[in-house]
């Protein structure tokens, strides 16, 4: 029940975030900072979540067979690979790691 | 509805526009990953699925189901979902100048205006092109994205013990893959601001993980951008100046980009 209640807020949260970009009269959001702070937003949340999903474990920071999958990802990044061909040999790369240790 | 009579000699669906837009909405394929991480987080298929009608948003769905799966409350995946997702509120204000959405359209321009559709839609040089690929991309990554989530939600579920798979591996990987187009790019506001985001929301996630409830060291690595972008930088970037015509924003980088860099890559 939590998880469908998760699911419908998260939901109409994002579509409301969507449709107020439509609605709010631009003057509103004018300030100066909100232009730098935005992007940023993006790119912190995404990095805290590198760690959350790859470098911690329970709370406490881990290096396992998640690292070594990060690892192939960056690497399969700078080569310029897709992003289906990054998460799924990152994927392979873990459970390899895993399979043999 | 997806374009009105054009001056184009084309008919719409042959323009470079919708051209465009049916190649970038096919990245909306990784919807496979999505349906999987999703039931290794814990959702049902059918909850899953919903996220991806509900949601539509590959980096607000991908952090519910990273935060719930590593063992986060209700709260906290809920809070850092919907942060990821005001960047398309963003993308809304500007595209609302760009499209012009009559109020019967708009609920639907709205719901797919994300990365993909944005930059495509930004990257036309006339309202009607504009409208064309937007919504191309929008309606052809919306269905893909949803079959995809479905497949890769069922063969999630058919699999079994997710880490055996590596399939946690694949969810760090995926925001990698995510962030990493926002960190090489080279977006109006440089590349330093990015990276300092990114490396100061790592270590302050790393920092506070042991004392706070899980999922909330996401939130206070988040503080990363205020401690980065508050500052007043010098240089003319930063000066609002008075209203400006649409073509000010006429880069998606300016709130962050596509989600995935390779999009951009592949525009003709």
């Amino acid at each position: 029940m939590t998880l469908w209640i998760t699911v419908l807020a998260a939901g109409a949260l994002a579509y409301g975030l969507k449709l107020g970009g439509y609605l709010v009269p631009e003057r509103v959001l004018e300030v100066p900072w909100i232009d730098r702070v935005v992007p940023l937003l993006t790119v912190a949340l995404l990095s805290s979540l590198i760690i959350t999903q790859g470098f911690l474990a329970d709370g406490v920071p881990t290096l396992d067979a998640r690292a070594a999958g990060v690892g192939v990802a960056v690497v399969l990044l700078v080569l310029r690979a897709p992003f289906l061909v990054v998460v799924a040999l990152a994927a392979v790369t873990a459970a390899l790691v895993r399979l043999w240790t | 509805m997806t374009a009105g009579p054009t001056a184009y000699p084309l008919p719409w669906w042959r323009t470079p526009a919708a051209r465009q837009g049916l190649a970038v909405g096919l990245v909306g394929l990784y919807g496979v990953s999505a349906g999987a991480l999703g039931v290794a987080a814990g959702l049902s298929v059918w909850q899953t699925v919903l996220t991806s009608l509900l949601i539509f948003s590959g980096g607000s769905q991908f952090a519910l189901y990273g935060v719930l799966g590593s063992g986060g409350g209700a709260a906290a995946a809920v809070a850092t979902s919907t942060l990821l997702g005001l960047r398309n509120g963003f993308y809304g204000l500007e595209l609302s100048r760009v499209l012009r959405p009559g109020p019967l359209v708009r609920p639907l321009t709205a719901h797919l205006t994300i990365d993909e559709s944005t930059a495509v839609a930004l990257a036309q040089d006339t309202r009607e092109q504009a409208r064309v690929g937007f919504f191309t991309t929008g309606v052809t990554l919306f269905v893909v994205w949803q079959g995809t989530t479905l497949l890769g939600a069922l063969a999630g579920e058919a699999m079994g013990d997710p880490r055996a798979y590596g399939l946690d591996a694949a969810a760090a990987a995926a925001f990698v893959a995510l962030v990493w187009p926002r960190l090489v790019g080279r977006g109006p506001g440089g590349r330093t601001g990015p990276l300092a985001a990114a490396v100061l929301a790592m270590v302050l996630t790393l920092v506070s993980a042991p004392f706070v409830p899980t999922g909330v060291e996401v939130l206070v690595g988040a503080t990363a951008a205020l401690v980065v972008g508050l500052p007043r930088r010098g240089g003319r970037e930063d000066d609002p100046g008075p209203p400006l015509p649409v073509t000010r924003d006429a880069t998606p980088g300016r709130h962050g980009g596509p989600h995935d860099g390779h999009v951009a890559e592949e525009l003709p």
